[in-house]
């Protein structure tokens, strides 16, 4: 373990960008967990008064249309969109790593079946598929992260099934069997832990993904309703305002946006440096 | 045929001098020091044969005569002189103008060597025009002579094939062409028969042999193969951890190797007369070539004849009466 | 081989139209009461639920939506009062227009980018691949639309305001393609021409900046390997011209997985059209969708997600074939 840890160390201290990317995700992390209990003003009061005001001392981000000061929606919208991405991204990788684990592992119909859903699932253009899906089943923050979480399955299934089926015939993986361990216990205790390093990298990469999948799902009027505060609903009500020049209302959660999937994807990258150098692009 | 530019003088004697030539390569895990101090030289029309275990450094000195190292190799001394030309000096445009020409190297491994999504006539083709004074239309008529010449059957049709069309075998004879389209004075040939069976083996040898007798070409053959290297070259230098330890015509060397390490391989090298229990392991491992504190003789370690001597610099390297070199201390 | 990869595509297309008459039928609650919209009565309610099959057995209502589909029948929109296929088919052209301009604008610029980040590594031209790259995964594609249309027109005045394909001055041109871009060539209306590409140019951009990512790196990725390989070693130690070495043989292998890797693209494009759509109020299909999810207003949805799908499944389909016929390893096998 310390020996893991200090490789990831030495990691780091070459990458001073992926570095800056796990403290980025430390900051967002607080800003959810703390954050709510921190901010200046409740989100949702609004003071109309004060309608789009440029961000000034008082309102560090300014007010959006109805008065809502845009520092503390966007910190409290933090815990939302991290807790869609986390929770999607959980299911996804769950559900996906043990079927293609098993498809790997199983082959035969086993193998088909799975087939036959992930390459339905991608056959959809991503997003439109989870459109589909959120529409279909109704227009709730839950259908929000089910959408995300069956379009982010296939790659888990995948990446696992490649790896069952590499590793079927591996030598630890008969000894388990001779040792009379059940099927499903060599999948779960032993092909499980070896893929991990690998799905770790993809759980970070997905999590960005996710996280521009659910804010573009808002963006579009799908999900979340005001006056909740979320990333994407709040570019999406700050967009009237650009054409008239009122730019803090939509660039500031935009800015978030981004920083929060730009640090997934390098920490995604520096995981994957520490996991396995020979992947480097 | 003289260059046309001039550059190359054939019949410079030497041919091909390697002298004094060192290099190191930058990588992540450090330096390595590929080559100390290489230095051997080929006549005209001869057969030589550099001969060592996997990573003594064949392949770099053969790379460093036609100049396509990696971009994180570092020439620290030492010169290449080819038919008057100074290899390591010349600039890149000479070096393009001699490469292909008048020195010619063929790979192991033909199949990945070749362009996999282009007709291997056109491959050949590709060399005559940049080399030869063909014009566009007469090139696709030569590259099927070239086959022909390397025995391919159907030439015709098969110049239009694709490598993964062709076997091993076959892939090779095509380097083979490339290589001699333009009749070079000298052939390199980097393991050309590992990974091919055999009696394969055996018929690109003969071929190689034969076309080099017929043009005067000289053939530097680097190969871990010392049966090999006895049946087809004149002469043999050994590597050994990227330092020539000795050089000697084959008949000697096998009759008289004056070198340890050479008495080693040789006891290593399978024949026919030997059972496998008379076979002699060598004992140790290549040393760490990204050590500073090598010995100035890198075989040391493994000798059994070793002194304090070997250990400290200079290596001495003695030319001996009949053109061969012993670079030991204490020879047998 | 044509025909044998088409037998390759349809389970595929089976698998999406499966997927889209179970989401039909997936809404919570009762379908006809969705399909009929807020304001029917009951008895409204009814008349749906006999008309649109709701009151049959799952079976015969997939067999019933088979026959529909057979005739080009999507169902029709509650809002406008038209039949959704219809709808789809006069707004395609947009659609397609935007998203081959823009794969069109991140080609240009991805793919030589790519191969010169891979024929100088370490160089700025390097870095800035680099940087492209991994800034491009992370841009939400509405907020880059956003910023573009807040820099370049509101500030800079350079673009015009993100109404739609044409400004109020210039009226479409005449149908031959439904492209605005080669109407207006075919009827040689320069200021048509010169309007649509200014009104396409932010929405395109914002699309290309988009592709970008993906397509400069498979492209940096795959020449660095070519360049790296065994046969180009072979064209150096033969002396090749940098030029013939760099195009003909490294670039022409480096190709390849880039066709691969459209098809990916495609799956993100097809998914970023709609939110472009939405910034710069483009009357495509992503648009139509966004407007009937607004209004509750379900046969549309679902026409553009089958739509969209089997879109999706005809481009790569294509790309397979086009590889099919690039790759000769591939070709003469078959």
């Amino acid at each position: 373990m310390s020996e893991a840890l200090r490789h990831a160390g030495y990691v780091l201290g070459e990458n001073p960008l992926t570095a800056a990317a796990f403290a980025l995700f430390t900051f967002l992390v607080l800003c959810a967990v703390l954050g709510p209990g921190l901010v200046p003003y409740d989100p949702l009061a609004s003071d109309t008064a004060r309608a789009l005001s440029p961000p000034s001392a008082a309102h560090w981000f300014g007010t959006d249309q109805l008065g809502r000061d845009i520092f503390s929606r966007i910190v409290v919208a933090t815990r939302l969109d991290l807790g869609i991405a986390v929770t999607a991204v959980a299911l996804a990788f769950a559900i996906g790593t043990l079927s293609g684990l098993a498809a790997g592992y199983f082959g035969g119909w086993t193998d088909r079946i799975i087939g036959r859903i992930v390459d339905t699932i991608m056959a959809f253009p991503l997003f439109v598929l989870a459109m589909g899906i959120v529409a279909a089943l109704g227009n709730t923050l839950a259908n929000i992260v089910y959408a995300t979480a069956i379009i982010n399955l296939p790659i888990y299934a995948r990446l696992a099934r490649t790896e069952a089926n590499v590793r079927r015939e591996a030598g630890f993986v008969e000894a388990a069997r001779l040792c009379g361990n059940s099927e499903a216990r060599i999948v779960l205790a032993q092909l499980l832990p070896n893929v991990m390093p690998l799905m770790m990298v993809q759980v970070s990469l997905t999590l960005g993904y996710a996280i521009l999948n659910a804010a573009g799902l808002s963006f579009i009027g799908l999900g979340v309703r005001p006056p909740t505060a979320e990333w994407g609903i709040m570019v999406a009500e700050g967009a009237s305002f650009i054409v008239s020049g009122e730019w803090w209302a939509a660039l500031f959660p935009g800015l978030f946006l981004m920083a929060a999937v730009f640090c997934f994807n390098l920490m995604g990258d520096g995981l994957r440096d520490i996991v396995d150098p020979r992947m480097r692009t | 045929m003289i260059a046309a530019i001039g550059c190359v003088d054939r019949r410079a004697a030497p041919l091909l001098a390697v002298e004094d030539l060192s290099i190191e390569f930058r990588t992540r895990s450090g330096t390595v020091r590929a080559l100390d101090r290489v230095g051997f030289a080929l006549g005209r029309g001869e057969t030589m044969a550099l001969v060592g275990e996997s990573g003594s450094g064949k392949s770099v000195t053969a790379y460093a005569i036609i100049g396509i190292l990696d971009a994180a190799a570092r020439i620290t001394s030492g010169s290449i002189t080819f038919g008057g030309l100074h290899m390591l000096a010349a600039s890149p445009a000479v070096l393009d103008e001699v490469r292909g020409r008048e020195v010619a190297i063929i790979f192991q491994s033909p199949r990945t060597a070749l362009n996999p999504i282009r007709p291997v006539g056109r491959q050949i083709a590709d060399v005559l025009l940049r080399h030869g004074n063909v014009t566009a239309a007469q090139a696709p008529g030569l590259a099927i002579e070239m086959l022909a010449r390397v025995r391919i059957p159907d030439p015709k049709r098969r110049a239009a094939a694709y490598p993964f069309e062709l076997s091993g075998g076959m892939c090779q004879r095509v380097m083979i062409a490339m290589a001699l389209a333009c009749e070079p004075a000298l052939l390199i040939a980097d393991e050309p028969t590992t990974g091919l069976d055999i009696t394969t083996q055996a018929v690109i040898m003969d071929l190689i042999a034969e076309l080099a007798a017929a043009h005067g070409m000289a053939t530097l053959l680097i190969t871990h193969d010392l049966a090999l290297a006895a049946e087809y070259c004149s002469r043999i230098a050994v590597m050994h951890a990227g330092q020539v330890v000795e050089i000697a015509p084959t008949s000697r060397l096998f009759d008289r190797p004056r070198h340890p390490y050479t008495e080693k391989l040789i006891a290593a090298t399978p024949a026919h007369t030997l059972s496998l229990n008379e076979l002699a392991a060598i004992p140790g491992g290549l040393p760490d070539l990204r050590r500073d504190d090598l010995p100035a003789c890198r075989f040391s370690t493994r000798c059994e004849r070793r002194e304090n001597g070997c250990l400290a610099p200079p290596l001495p390297r003695r030319a001996l009466d009949d053109g061969g070199l012993i670079a030991c201390r204490y020879p047998l | 081989m044509v025909l044998r990869r088409l037998a390759t595509a349809l389970p595929s297309i089976a698998g999406v139209i499966v997927v889209t008459f179970l989401l039909t039928r997936a809404l919570p609650g009762d379908p006809a009461a969705y399909f009929a919209g807020v304001a029917a009565t009951q008895q409204a309610i009814e008349e749906i639920r006999h008309l649109m099959g709701f009151d049959r057995s799952l079976l015969v209502q997939f067999f019933d939506y088979l026959r529909q589909l057979a005739r080009g029948d999507l169902g029709t929109s509650i809002s406008t009062g038209q039949p959704v296929a219809q709808e789809l088919l006069t707004r395609l052209p947009a659609s397609a227009e935007l998203t081959f301009s823009a794969l069109f604008l991140a080609l240009t610029i991805a793919v030589p980018l790519g191969v010169a980040a891979a024929r100088r590594p370490g160089s700025w031209v390097d870095h800035a691949c680099r940087i492209v790259t991994t800034a491009g995964v992370s841009l939400p594609v509405f907020f880059t639309g956003l910023l573009l249309v807040y820099l370049l027109y509101y500030l800079a005045g350079w673009a015009p305001a993100p109404l739609g394909r044409l400004d109020v001055f210039n009226s479409p041109p005449t149908n031959w393609t439904g492209f605005y871009l080669i109407d207006s060539l075919i009827a040689g209306d320069l200021a048509a021409f010169h309007a649509t590409a200014a009104q396409l140019a932010l929405p395109a951009a914002t699309m290309a900046i988009f592709a970008l990512a993906p397509l400069a790196r498979i492209t940096r990725g795959s020449m660095l390997a070519a360049l790296g390989s065994d046969f180009v070693r072979t064209a150096r130690a033969n002396g090749l011209s940098r030029r013939r070495i760099v195009y003909v043989y490294a670039f022409r292998n480096a190709v390849l997985p880039v066709i691969t890797t459209l098809g990916m693209v495609f799956s993100f494009m097809l998914g970023a059209n709609v939110l472009v759509e939405k910034v710069f109020a483009w009357p495509g299909i992503g648009s139509y969708a966004i407007e009937a999810l607004i209004a509750s207003d379900y046969a549309p949805v679902q026409g553009f997600v089958l739509t969209m799908a089997l879109l999706y499944v005809l481009l790569n389909l294509l790309i397979d074939l086009l590889y099919g016929l690039v790759d000769p390893r591939v070709r003469i096998a078959a």
